[in-house]
């Protein structure tokens, strides 16, 4: 793993996370939206907070494709889960919301489960699997990739 | 009769989730490393061969129906059952079908991060 992949999983996470505040942010100031005016849900793209939470999420779709093609979706997806991490801790500090001894554990399992993760390879090596080595991808000759 | 409705969403989001992410990491897998390939043939020629992948197309419309069923579901249950229902149970199926279908090598160390990732988001929505 080099820094620069340790950068696509960061972006991964913050782009998520922050996507998804900055778009529950927005909705709220848009208010609710009733079934009979669904014109309103293309309406709401003109509020800042949504257009910027709509454009992170495309940053996160984007670097989550780019870590799945190099890593193993069962590396991508825990190594990525401290994007809930960081709303606890956006909710706790920014948000000044009372965050109960349960979800501090659950901050603590996550947290457990990511560092189990990272430890290990971040790609299974396929010999004999042809998908893998369709252009673009390193030979198959090492086991796993440190 | 509304528990089972609210069961029935959570198994189709878990469901369409999974096969979302299996047929997305299998595409990413046959596209390559997209850095490499950026820098040997330029972004469009990346783009091109992404969108041009059926299991990329399978899996977006895979995700798009996790969305819908998710959306369903929390027209019929609460939010706080739901949304940490599925997500910590897709942890778990997802590191199944991936050992299955993409043949990853899921040791004892992705097991429990799963398992561990899955308590926690649960806790986080208790």
């Amino acid at each position: 793993m080099t820094f620069r992949k340790y950068l696509v999983l960061a972006s991964v996470t913050l782009c998520a996370s922050i996507g998804d505040s900055l778009l529950s942010r927005g909705m709220k100031q848009v208010g609710g939206i009733s079934v009979n005016h669904l014109s309103d849900v293309i309406l709401a793209v003109l509020n800042p907070s949504v257009a910027l939470g709509i454009l992170l999420l495309l940053g996160f779709f984007a670097s989550y494709m780019t870590a799945l093609s190099w890593a193993d979706l069962t590396y991508v997806l825990p190594a990525t889960s401290l994007g809930y991490v960081l709303l606890t801790l956006i909710a706790k500090f920014y948000l000044h919301e009372t965050v109960t001894t349960s979800r501090w554990m659950g901050v603590l399992l996550i947290s457990g489960g990511v560092g189990f993760v990272t430890q290990g390879p971040a790609l299974t090596r396929h010999p004999a699997n042809p998908h893998l080595h369709e252009a673009g991808c390193e030979p198959a000759a090492a086991k796993d990739e440190p | 009769m509304k528990q089972a409705y609210t069961w029935s969403a959570i198994a189709l989001i878990v469901l369409a989730s999974t096969t979302g992410d299996i047929l997305l990491s299998r595409a990413m897998k046959q596209v390559g490393d997209v850095g490499t390939l950026w820098r040997q043939s330029g972004l469009w020629r990346v783009l091109r061969r992404v969108l041009r992948n059926p299991n990329f197309l399978f899996g977006v419309l895979a995700m798009t129906t996790a969305f819908y069923s998710l959306l369903f579901g929390l027209s019929w249950g609460d939010v706080s059952l739901i949304a940490p229902a599925s997500a910590s149970l897709t942890f778990v199926t997802n590191a199944v079908a991936a050992k299955i279908f993409l043949h990853e090598r899921v040791d004892h160390r992705r097991w429990m991060a799963a398992v561990l990732v899955a308590g926690g988001v649960v806790l986080l929505a208790a």
